[in-house]
């Protein structure tokens, strides 16, 4: 059985997709785990915009660099050129069409030669052959007797994994420690 | 040492620049747009002589005679060639200044003993640009203030020491005073240096105060004046002009490199760095293609900006073939040399983020990469800016706040009008029922700035966590009793 260690923090060097209500989430949670510099595209038109001082309990602003693109293609281009150079530990791109099987290779391809980790966020059904893990992930209600404040309980799901079985964990953000907690594994 | 300065005055430079380049023997007038009407700004010999002068109406002129050729006034250009002139002047002395629009101030001190006499000197510069079609008028004296008197109202030497002797008989115009005072100064009956120098000082004082006496303190070397040499125009540019056109993408980039190390040699020795670097393409078929590189930081290595115009340079339709490749840096920064520290050999990683940007900007342009930076503001949507990553470094401290969504949108309206949260709401077609709401928390608008979106009033913002899972940021504005969802948590 995959552990959760075995697949979180991401493994490096490969492109990684999430999809699902707290997808978002899930990258400022990657981008946090340990303090990277981190690329973030998205597109120019997008209405929900990312707001800094919510990411400032997962990581510092400061390591953000900011890309919004006009077009799908070039938003494609640009987290390649990302990935490839190697100049970011993390790039996260925010898609809103269906990726095809030859770009999401390109983008393995150049994660790969340029040995940074890639998050792609989709949508639900939208990713691509190519992609290392697939997380599906949503916010769920912890019940009443959560008190801390800063309790953020999400599911994640593991729907694809090239080199492993498929899992999912109930886990949470500590703000103080800087990292994700699992709380339960599903089916225990 | 005495000084000496050669004052140059050219009083029909715009004519004389246009007649130039086509002669002719014909009354001609430079006009210029002057309070809603054509007036001649500047005469030719010619047109002179037939008793124009100079503020005339040009249709006044017109109708006294229709002949009379004209060309509109081009400041810009008329300035170049006074820069031109200017720098032909540094063959007399090394310090050359302009003086208003039409006119030069050579500091000769220290050079005038390398022509036969001061005299002979004028007569060279004379010369000279009478062979080139140039109308000039010149002093020379041992002050900025008389050697321009001497230009604009006499011509020819004030010996050292005789300057008052040569300056006594100029009307008071030539101590560069305003109209009105000179209109006073006649009306008093002192028409010349001489009678001004007669009266005594106390009383000019009285009378005119400052300016007057320090013209005349100038004029006669009691206070100090400059000439103010022009600043050479440095310009990093290079060109390559090939003997046989090429087209192939590795002679392009082998032409460019060439160019490149030229340019950067100049970058380092001024210790500058550009920002903007264009590149320009002649195609044998007479046209040109224009490549443009901006850069996140400013750079001067060959080997770190050639790899960023692989892109571009791909791109370039070489036609029939390239023969001409010019290269600019068009904007440039101080970029002062550094002492590389102990085991920093390796490029730093701002640097490869730097070149990154640079990269996907020559994509999409350098402004859509951003950064954001803090700001102090309650307000969510003002509580950080977004710049262009390229032109903001200052990395302020982010100071800890209230617990803000990842996500914010515009807000968008949900049922209710309680002042506490509504316990069942949909939201974006999804049902919602409450288990936990947390506030309010009331953030009020800025009076000062007045924004569209907070017309509504103060609101009270709750994080709530809602049964399905989601955790939202919604408010509700007292004022106009109505709720809003803004944002989500991660």
């Amino acid at each position: 059985m995959t552990e959760f260690q075995d697949v979180f923090p991401l493994q490096k060097n490969r492109v990684h997709e999430a999809c699902g209500p707290g997808a978002i989430g899930f990258a400022a949670k990657a981008c946090g785990q340990d303090d990277m510099t981190v690329l973030w595209l998205q597109a120019g038109w997008q209405s929900e915009q990312l707001n800094p001082v919510g990411l400032m309990s997962f990581m510092s602003p400061k390591n953000l660099t900011l890309v919004q693109a006009e077009s799908h293609k070039d938003l494609l281009a640009c987290t390649e050129d990302g990935l490839r150079s190697g100049a970011v530990k993390l790039v996260v791109c925010e898609l809103s069409q269906d990726l095809d099987l030859t770009a999401g290779r390109r983008l393995q391809l150049a994660a790969e030669e340029g040995g940074s980790t890639g998050i792609l966020v989709i949508p639900e059904g939208a990713g691509s052959n190519a992609t290392q893990t697939r997380w599906h992930c949503s916010p769920i209600f912890g019940g009443d007797h959560k008190t801390d404040k800063n309790l953020t309980l999400q599911h994640w799901q593991l729907i694809k994994n090239k080199s492993g079985t498929l899992g999912g964990w109930k886990v949470f953000w500590d703000a103080e420690a800087h990292r994700v907690i699992v709380v339960s594994k599903d089916g225990e | 040492m005495q000084r000496r300065i050669v004052s140059l005055w050219f009083p029909r430079m715009a004519s004389d620049r246009i007649l130039r380049s086509r002669p002719i023997h014909a009354p001609f007038a430079v006009t210029s747009h002057e309070k809603n009407t054509e007036r001649l700004y500047c005469l030719n010999k010619e047109a002179m002589q037939l008793g124009l002068t100079l503020g005339m109406g040009l249709s006044d002129a017109k109708a006294l005679y229709p002949d009379l050729l004209t060309r509109e006034v081009d400041p810009h250009e008329d300035e170049r060639f006074l820069k031109l002139l200017a720098r032909w002047a540094e063959r007399y002395c090394p310090w050359v200044g302009l003086d208003g629009q039409n006119g030069l101030l050579l500091d000769m001190t220290g050079s005038t003993h390398f022509f036969e006499s001061e005299d002979g000197l004028l007569t060279d510069i004379h010369e000279r640009l009478q062979s080139s079609r140039l109308h000039v008028r010149s002093g020379l004296a041992s002050t900025v203030g008389a050697a321009w008197a001497l230009s604009h109202f006499s011509k020819g030497v004030a010996p050292s020491g005789q300057l008052k002797a040569a300056l006594s008989p100029l009307p008071v115009a030539a101590l560069r005073l305003d109209e009105a005072t000179c209109a006073v100064l006649l009306r008093l009956g002192l028409r010349t240096i001489g009678d001004l120098l007669a009266t005594p000082r106390a009383t000019l004082g009285r009378r005119f105060g400052l300016p007057l006496m320090r013209r005349i303190d100038q004029a006669f070397g009691d206070q100090a004046e400059q000439v103010n040499a022009v600043a050479p125009d440095v310009s990093y540019a290079a060109r390559l002009n090939l003997p046989e056109p090429i087209g192939l993408y590795d002679d392009v980039m082998a032409a460019l490199e060439r160019l490149l190390v030229r340019i950067c040699e100049k970058l380092k020795t001024q210790e500058m760095g550009t920002r903007v670097l264009l590149m320009t393409c002649q195609r044998v078929d007479q046209a040109s293609v224009q490549v443009e590189l901006r850069l996140a930081r400013p750079m001067r290595e060959v080997a770190s900006i050639l790899p960023l115009f692989e892109r571009s340079v791909r791109d370039v339709d070489a036609g029939f073939g390239i023969d001409q490749i010019r290269l600019e840096a068009l904007a440039v920064e101080s970029l002062p040399l550094k002492q590389l520290e102990t085991g920093s050999v390796q490029p730093k990683k701002t640097d490869a983020l730097s070149d990154l940007i640079t990269r996907l900007g020559s994509r999409i342009g350098l402004e859509r990469i951003k950064r954001f930076e803090p700001a102090d503001s309650h307000i969510p949507e003002r509580s950080f800016i977004v710049s262009p990553a390229a032109y903001c470094d200052a990395q302020r401290e982010w100071k800890e706040q209230n617990l803000r969504p990842v996500r914010l949108f515009s807000p968008e309206p949900i049922e209710g009008s309680d002042k506490s949260p509504p316990d069942t709401f949909c939201w974006r077609r999804m049902r919602f029922s409450i288990a936990q709401a947390t506030g309010p928390e009331r953030i009020c608008p800025e009076w000062w700035l007045d924004d569209p979106n907070w017309r509504s009033g103060m609101r009270d913002y709750w994080r709530v966590e809602t049964r399905q899972g989601r955790r939202l940021w919604m408010f509700f504005t007292p004022q106009r009793p109505a709720w809003f969802v803004q944002g989500e948590f991660a």
